[in-house]
This record gives C-alpha cells, sequence and structure tokens, in this order.
C-alpha cells in the first residue's frame, strides 16, 4: 500500500532496517538501552558528574538531553513522524519547540530570581 | 486525464486532496497531542519553578521512593519505576505492531497486540496506584515546625532514618470528642496521628544518640544534620507530627513536592486509565470486525497516536520526578 511507506533507516541512515517490524523492535533495544544507562547512572551517582554546569549539575544535564533524544525516538518512529510530509512535521513540531523552551526560560529564570530574594533577604525562612 | 507531480503539487491546497497526506481524524487527534503536550509541560515547567524557588531544600527522591514489591525494608531507590518505564515502553511497541498489522489488514495479530497494549496499560495504572499507596502511607514520619519545615530523625552513629515510632514515648491523656450537640460551628475531626508531638519530643530528649536532620541541602546535595545541642533546640519549635504525605503535610519535605507529584502523576495516570479504556473499546471493535468491513485500521491508528503520546509523557515526569 502506497500511502503506508516507511522509512526505514535510523541514526541519520547509519542503521537500515529490512522491514517496519524490525525497525520496532529496533527502536525499542535502543530506546531500553538508553533507559538503562538513565538508571544506572541515577544509582551510582558518578563523582565527576555532580559538578555543577550552568547552575545545573552535569548529570542532570545528561538525564535530561537522553529523555529528549528519548523522546525524539518515541515521536518519530512509534508516531511516525518520520513517515509524515514537511509540513505536517513542522506544524506538530515547531509550536512546540518554541513554546516550551521559552516557558522554561521565563519561568526558571524567575524561579532562580525569588531563591535569591529569599536566600539573601533579612526575612528567616527557616522556622 | 493524470495529473503531472507540478500540477499535484500546485492543487494541493486548492481543495478535494489531502495536503498534508493526513486524514482528518488523524489530524485533529494530533492537534489534541500538541495541546496535550503543552498543557504537561505547563505542569511540569511549574514544578521547576518551585523546585528552582526551594532549590536548597527539595526533597531527595531516592530517599521517597525506595519501596519495590515484596522486598520489605530493603533499600531500592528507582527499581521499580525503572520497572514501570520499561512496561510502558514495552506496551508502547505492542502498540505500534498492532498499527502495523493493521496496515496489512492481519486482524488477528491486532486483536492480539492490542490486548498486550491493554494489559501493559492496566499493569502500569496498578504499579502507579501501588506507589501512590506508599507515598501517601510514608515510611518514617516526622516532625513539622510552625514554619512548615520538616524535622526528620537520624541516628547520629550510623547515620540512618529512625521512624517515629520507634522512639516515641507513650504519655497516657484524657481526650474527649468534641461533639456537634456542644458547639455550633464543630466541622468534624480528621484522624490524629499516632503520636503527640509530646511524645515525639520527650522520647527524643530521652535517646541521646538521636539527631534531627533538617530539609536544607549542603553543597553536595545532602541533607544538613543537625548536632545534638540545635537539635534539643530545634524540637521545641515543632508543632505537628506528620505522618506519610497528603495534599497539606508531607513527611519527605517540602509539601509543594507531593502537591506535585500528585498531580502531575495523577493527571498522567488519568492520561494511560483513559488509553486504557479508549484502547478497550477499539480493542471491542476490531474483534466485531468493524473495521475489517471499512476496509483500513485507521482507527487503530490514531488511538495509537494517543498511547505512544502518554509514553513519551512518562518519560518527561520519570526524568524530572526520579532521575533528576
Amino acid at each position: 500500500m502506497a500511502e503506508h511507506e516507511h522509512k526505514l533507516a535510523i541514526f541519520r541512515g547509519l542503521l537500515k532496517f529490512k522491514s517496519n517490524v524490525q525497525k520496532i523492535w529496533g527502536v525499542l533495544i535502543f530506546l531500553s538501552i538508553v533507559t538503562t544507562i538513565e538508571v544506572v547512572l541515577g544509582i551510582i551517582k558518578p563523582e565527576f558528574l555532580l559538578t555543577y554546569f550552568l547552575n545545573m549539575k552535569l548529570l542532570n544535564w545528561i538525564f535530561i538531553i537522553l529523555t529528549l533524544v528519548k523522546a525524539y525516538y518515541i515521536a518519530w518512529d512509534f508516531m511516525h513522524i518520520r513517515d509524515e510530509r514537511g509540513s505536517l512535521k513542522g506544524a506538530i513540531v515547531l509550536p512546540l519547540i518554541i513554546l516550551i523552551p521559552y516557558l522554561i526560560f521565563i519561568l526558571i529564570l524567575e524561579a532562580d530570581y525569588i531563591f535569591d530574594v529569599m536566600n539573601t533577604g533579612f526575612q528567616s525562612w527557616n522556622f | 486525464m493524470e495529473l503531472t507531480a507540478a500540477e499535484k503539487e500546485a492543487n494541493l491546497w486548492s481543495g478535494g486532496q489531502r495536503p498534508l497526506n493526513a486524514s482528518y481524524g488523524k489530524l485533529m487527534m494530533w492537534f489534541f497531542i500538541v495541546s496535550d503536550a503543552l498543557t504537561f509541560s505547563g505542569f511540569l515547567v511549574s514544578y521547576g519553578f518551585s523546585r528552582f524557588k526551594n532549590i536548597d531544600s527539595w526533597p531527595i527522591a531516592d530517599e521517597v521512593f525506595t519501596h519495590f514489591p515484596f522486598l520489605h525494608g530493603i533499600d531500592a531507590p528507582m527499581y521499580y519505576v525503572a520497572l514501570m518505564t520499561f512496561i510502558l515502553i514495552f506496551s508502547s511497541v505492542t502498540m505500534v505492531l498492532a498499527v502495523d498489522a493493521g496496515h496489512h489488514m492481519n486482524k488477528a495479530k491486532v486483536t492480539f497486540y492490542m490486548l498486550l497494549t491493554i494489559i501493559g496499560g492496566a499493569v502500569f495504572v496498578g504499579s502507579q496506584a501501588w506507589e501512590w499507596k506508599n507515598f501517601i502511607k510514608g515510611e518514617y514520619g516526622a516532625l513539622e515546625t510552625k514554619g512548615g519545615q520538616i524535622l526528620q530523625f537520624v541516628n547520629a552513629d550510623t547515620g540512618k532514618r529512625v521512624a517515629i515510632g520507634d522512639f516515641a514515648v507513650s504519655i497516657p491523656t484524657e481526650r474527649s470528642t468534641h461533639k456537634g450537640s456542644n458547639g455550633i460551628w464543630y466541622q468534624g475531626e480528621g484522624s490524629l496521628p499516632s503520636y503527640s508531638v509530646a511524645e515525639v519530643a520527650q522520647g527524643f530528649e530521652a535517646n541521646e544518640n538521636l539527631v534531627i536532620r533538617s530539609e536544607k541541602l549542603d553543597e553536595n546535595g545532602h541533607k544538613i544534620v543537625l548536632s545534638r545541642d540545635e537539635s534539643l533546640d530545634k524540637i521545641d519549635s515543632a508543632v505537628g507530627v506528620v505522618e506519610g504525605a497528603n495534599l497539606i503535610h508531607n513527611e519527605y519535605g517540602n509539601r509543594l513536592f507531593a502537591d506535585f507529584f500528585f498531580f502531575i502523576t495523577g493527571f498522567h495516570g488519568f492520561h494511560v486509565f483513559s488509553g486504557v479504556v479508549i484502547n478497550l473499546i477499539i480493542f471491542f471493535n476490531v474483534i466485531i470486525g468493524t473495521y475489517d468491513r471499512r476496509g483500513h485500521y485507521e482507527m487503530v491508528e490514531k488511538v495509537g497516536l494517543y498511547w505512544h503520546f502518554v509514553d513519551l509523557v512518562w518519560v518527561f515526569v520519570f526524568t524530572f520526578f526520579y532521575l533528576v
């Protein structure tokens, strides 16, 4: 069926699958590996990753990046965005990647400011 | 007359075609998912807001979620949620296999994979309920000060947490129930904690090796443990005993932590639950052959989109509540 053609390569063509079902299992294996890495890092918490980078631990940055990687493959391969037309891809993804970072930026910056006010003000919050 | 590729492109937006190569129903499902994604990101970012606002006193997830079924008293942080994550990812895979079988009009396979998906979703919702139960019940108990700070107890020699039930003394007191007949403002009475503040405080003073652990984190992210003298000072400011967590009190630390935990995982759990219900409806439709007669299994694809979205949200909830 022409309407259900699938693009069968992931990792920018590095890994090509013979059928859609094979690709699904391949993506599952990849997602499982990423999740396992996350869990192992979360349990052992290596000392050298606990240094701060941009106000957050390096370990937390790694977790967030790995989460985005997982989100990409769930959306692209399980939700078939990879097979959609460019216009639909853009309609779905662009609002999210514009609005969400904007929201994060504003609220986290504000939270950091409030923390500073509470931390350095004369009022004690520990009573 | 056959149109050439260029003519097709020119006519694409002039009606009678599907310019995005997706049906109306599928597009609407995508619109819903995009708006729901923005809703969830609103929740998660407001959680981030509260967390960065209280960055020096936020509860440590590894100390909160430490249970695993059938392993009583064993400290097992993360393992259970990791298992839940695998269950949900796996049910996502069976869903996408069902969609694929639908493209090949293979009714038996669609039925089988849909069933596996429903089972996976139900197991996940059950796991979440169990997680909530442990969270609500609590483990060690704590005192709360007037300012809403949580005071937890640790053994000064071993550094291990101590439950308030292990050292609280019992002070017999008379407590008469306030009845509705005695006052017009009477509204009813919630359940009382198992110990009073005085019982915990007295037990604390009698046990020389106990110290208080405060909410505050040191620069390495560990909670600051007070000295014995500071602890004796601090215990006078306690006004209430907290056991477990609810929307008002939370023995693990900042009460906002419990509020966001209940709200976000609850909202996600509700999505999983409704996903299971919708999957069930589609599953029965597959069995009675609705989509076979219709000639395509697009409904399976649409409900699949929703189901993957639920999985996608969990990936983020997992990161921000348990890992980070």
